[in-house]
């Protein structure tokens, strides 16, 4: 077998295996073992399963495929171009040296196959999907480990002291622990689902099925209102940022007739075997040097009318028509046809994306899911679900427009400044991280939407190991401390040294913390190529310099709030010390995962000495047309798009070094004098900037903006159509209910009296009757004998007098 | 015995059945009068006895029909019988009443040891 049969292989089986845990355990799962204790090794098995097969496929590709150090030389000769009009001048001149990844693509099944509309569950497998694989499962591995432990509570009946019942009391409830690894195995396989979709449709389903999964699992405290509000909340701003995306997808299919990522090769029964080009081909042909350009399909759609109009000139010969058509595509082209469906198509993905991957101006649902059990905000809400919307633009990456890049990347700066200074008042522990997350997520876009591909998904990869990180260390000194409140923590790393410890590395790795230049954590390197690259960006363009200014900036925040929030919680003296005192390490179980992700969030980002390493791995999936520098733009004017590889040398990269350094190291010595060695008093200071701190404090005003602007008008739309409802359609049918119900007592009534009274005469009268000849029977024998005589005497007379005639005859 | 001159003899006189030589209606006469006698019999004893009594005149007041009808001058011309039908179904009627005798006189018996009497008219257990 080779690779590209063994890969959907390895990868679907990976894919499919917590699927069967999710069934296994919907059925079975109350039935495994005491308070269906198995249900987490069932759930774990899977998970480990995946992860293995990951590794496996992992294996098996770069056995095929080894990473090296990509050579810059031979890329920078040669420029791509996003606009249309220099692409006659210069496209046909780059086309043999265009570079184009190493993917394998297929399909499984076909759902649904009706005109040109092929609906179908398939593969697209390059080096990022192989690498999602494998650290998503591993992150998955290490949380349902970590919760088999965290969720111990959920195995016998539960008193939530959340839950105050009108009674006085608290709710008192059975334990749902089945149910929890349930909706985990659920989600890691639709999650996987998206990571391993050949097209768009399948992308969309398994979207979704991450949406209610995080309903399932925001919500797993249903009973508590802020648990169930969280997961509404969560659901419905999904829900506006996928209209979003089906609008996206309704442009792209409706221009161009495909969903597919990738070629489609359909063998006919004559085995002719025709090829049918995916969206990446469309956009970015590789006989024009995968170039971006409009699709023919998008140009003809947006000239609908002249193509109407020339139809109608040749309507005796259409295959004049076509060919007319097809001669003009090029001047409709270069007149721009077509760019703002390419623009909308770019548009409404990304703004599923938004929505998943919390940006601005849907990012609120993101803090509020931290009413989830922690694992579920490690797995789901930093680390894997999240990331979809990136991983999601990063595999679309080559459809994207230049002007649908700076939207992006202006949405992330705007995202990761906002989620930063909010994280920095938040006293919340898991709120902090959530913020933080929010903000990091905003970094990958905004790498993405400057042109750094790998430098965004590199940071994705890291990111997922340190905020998972991040996440199960703030789970387990919740675990410890029942509170989520950092100012009623401190001192803890005495008595938590292993979560301290390996929260420290998630801090350091997640700031960028390195020795410039020469060694560092994960965070360093990803961090650094976003920086290098927002600034090339920004030498590019000077007009948005701001991108570069928001990236330096964030790099500060960031230090800051992450070193605040340790050194609330495990430096200095401990603030509460009833909660100090009954403080205490969590199990192995649950610091075992610690350890291997903290090993992780240190060594992720290293290259190995050979160049094996992951931002060499990602260059294999770097998608075609991206390697060198693109031009393009109409929307918001000419933009230079700098190849990703121009960021890695020389002044750049010292100067985005030196700038990640400094930010980052100010920001931890910030920290330091106001939490640790408390030269300035944080108290004095928001005292100080008082309005900005109650701004900062209140989340921007952003929950209470939705409300007023969002919340209050469909509230009162739902008021007016639900008083329209009882006022008027209620009270319609009620009135013909009760006409109904006043025809059917007078129909009762007929039927009582008139029916029922001549069946009940008849029986009165029988009954009366046979009353009165029971007393005919007196049991005197002689006067039944001279019944008889004189019946028959009667009898005689009566006849001779009716038949006289007869008997005289 | 002046039965001449007795009120109940005009209708017989009417018929000018004395004058006449003993023909068919003569036994049937005799026969309406036996059974009359069974009737006002079996009407007015309280005895149960009496009514049996009066049950075995009234069959055999049938009888005397059924042998006054078997009579050889009331015999169509082409009939092929025996002439014997009167008689036989006397006797079919005779062996009845014997057999509803036994009966009869059981039940009184059973009666008489539950009800120490065989006044009829105490034996309305099965009255409606």
């Amino acid at each position: 077998m080779d690779l590209s049969s063994q890969l959907p292989l390895l990868l679907g089986l990976a894919w499919l295996a917590p699927l069967a845990s999710f069934v296994a355990i919907l059925f079975f799962g109350p039935r495994m073992g005491q308070h269906g204790k198995n249900a987490a090794w069932v759930a774990t098995a899977a998970i480990l399963t995946s992860f293995v097969l990951s590794l496996v496929a992992f294996g098996g590709w770069i056995g095929s495929h080894p990473v090296q150090a990509v050579s810059h030389g031979a890329h920078g000769a040669h420029d791509s171009h996003g606009d249309e009009a220099a692409v006659g001048a210069h496209g046909a001149g780059h086309g043999p040296a265009a570079h184009s990844p190493i993917a394998y693509s297929g399909d499984w099944y076909t759902l649904y196959e009706g005109g040109n509309l092929k609906l179908s569950i398939g593969w697209y497998i390059d080096a990022l999907t192989i690498l999602m694989f494998v650290v998503v499962t591993f992150i998955a591995t290490c949380i349902h480990v970590y919760a088999s432990g965290y969720m111990h509570d959920e195995l016998h009946d539960v008193t939530d002291h959340e839950v105050h019942l009108s009674g006085g009391g608290h709710l008192h409830r059975p334990g749902r622990f089945p149910r929890f690894f349930q909706a985990l195995s659920l989600f890691c396989f639709s999650m996987l689902g998206i990571v391993i979709a050949g097209n768009l449709a399948m992308v969309f389903i398994f979207w979704e099925l991450v949406g209610i999964c995080s309903w399932f699992l925001i919500g797993f405290y249903y009973e508590r209102k802020s648990a169930s509000n969280a997961a509404n909340k969560a659901f419905i701003v999904n829900r506006v940022g996928d209209f979003g995306m089906l609008i996206g997808l309704m442009a792209l299919w409706g221009a161009l007739g495909t969903l597919h990522f990738a070629d489609t090769t359909t063998t006919a029964a004559d085995g002719a075997a025709t090829t049918q080009p995916g969206l990446f081909s469309l956009v970015r042909p590789a006989a024009g040097g995968h170039a971006l350009r409009v699709p023919d399909g998008m140009v003809k759609f947006a000239a609908a009318k002249e193509v109407a109009q020339i139809a109608a000139d040749h309507a005796a010969n259409p295959a004049d028509a076509a060919s007319e058509v097809a001669s003009k595509i090029d001047d409709w082209r270069s007149m721009g046809m077509g760019r703002w469906l390419l623009f909308v198509a770019g548009v409404g993905i990304f703004c599923g994306c938004v929505g998943k991957s919390a940006q601005f101006p849907l990012f609120v649902w993101l803090p509020d899911a931290m009413e989830g059990p922690t694992p579920v905000s490690a797995l789901v809400h930093s680390a894997t679900m999240v990331a979809a919307g990136v991983y999601l633009v990063g595999r679309f990456y080559p459809v994207l427009s230049p002007d649908v890049l700076l939207v992006i990347a202006y949405v992330g700066a705007i995202t990761l400044f906002i989620a930063a200074t909010i994280a920095l008042v938040a006293n919340d522990i898991k709120r902090v991280l959530a913020y933080s997350t929010v903000s990091q997520l905003g970094y990958m876009m905004l790498a993405l939407g400057v042109g750094g591909w790998s430098a965004g998904l590199f940071h994705l990869v890291t990111h997922a190991f340190f905020k998972s990180l991040l996440f199960l260390c703030s789970g387990s000194v919740i675990h410890a401390c029942h509170t989520n409140d950092m100012r009623k923590m401190g001192g803890l790393a005495r008595v938590m040294p292993w979560t301290a410890g390996t929260m420290l590395v998630g801090c350091l790795a997640i700031i960028g913390a390195g020795i410039p230049f020469v060694i560092g954590l994960s965070g360093y390197y990803s961090k650094d190529a976003i920086l290098a690259q927002a600034l090339s960006f920004a030498q590019a363009n000077p007009a948005h310099w701001i991108l570069y200014v928001a990236v330096a900036g964030g790099a500060f925040l960031t230090a800051f709030y992450m070193f605040r929030l340790w050194f609330m919680t495990f430096a200095g003296r401990p603030r509460d010390h009833h909660i100090a005192e009954h403080a205490h390490e969590s199990p192995a179980v649950m610091v075992a995962p610690l350890v291997a992700l903290a090993v992780l969030a240190v060594v992720a980002g290293w290259t190995l000495p050979g160049g094996f390493g992951l931002a060499n791995l990602l260059e294999q999936a770097r998608p075609a047309g991206t390697e060198s520098t693109m031009t393009g733009g109409f929307v918001f004017g000419g933009l230079t798009f700098p190849a990703e590889h121009e960021s890695h040398e020389g002044a750049i990269h010292v100067t985005a070094t030196l700038t990640a350094f400094t930010t980052a190291a100010a920001g931890v010595l910030l920290a330091a004098a106001m939490y640790l060695w408390r030269i300035l008093s944080p108290t004095l200071v928001a005292y100080m900037f008082r309005p900005l701190y109650r701004f900062l404090a209140n989340r921007w005003y952003f929950d209470e903006l939705y409300h007023a602007v969002f919340v209050v008008p469909a509230l009162g739309i739902a008021k007016l159509a639900s008083s329209t409802d009882r006022g008027v359609i209620d009270k319609i049918i009620d009135g013909l209910a009760w006409s109904a119900r006043q025809l059917a007592g007078i129909d009762a009534w007929i039927d009582r009296t008139l029916v029922d009274g001549l069946v009940n005469a008849t029986a009165n009268a029988t009954w009366h009757a046979g009353l009165e000849l029971k007393k005919l029977q007196t049991g005197h024998l002689r006067q039944y004998v001279m019944f008889i005589v004189v019946g028959t005497v009667a009898l005689f007379v009566l006849a001779s007098l009716l038949f006289r005639t007869t008997l005289a005859g | 015995m002046n039965l001449v001159s007795a009120s109940w003899l005009p209708p017989l006189f009417a018929a000018g059945l004395l004058g006449e030589p003993v023909s068919v209606t003569h036994y049937l006469v005799v026969g309406a009068i036996l059974f009359t006698a069974g009737i006002v019999c079996m009407a007015i004893k309280r005895n149960a006895l009496g009514v049996l009594m009066g049950i075995e005149l009234v069959l055999n007041g049938a009888n005397v029909n059924f042998v006054a009808f078997a009579s050889p001058y009331l015999r169509g011309e082409g009939a092929v019988s025996l002439g014997l039908d009167g008689q036989v179904i006397a006797l079919f009627v005779i062996l009845l009443a014997a057999a509803e005798a036994a009966v009869a006189l059981a039940i009184t018996l059973n009666f008489y040891n539950n009800h120490s009497t065989v006044d009829i008219d105490r034996a309305d257990d099965l009255k409606g």
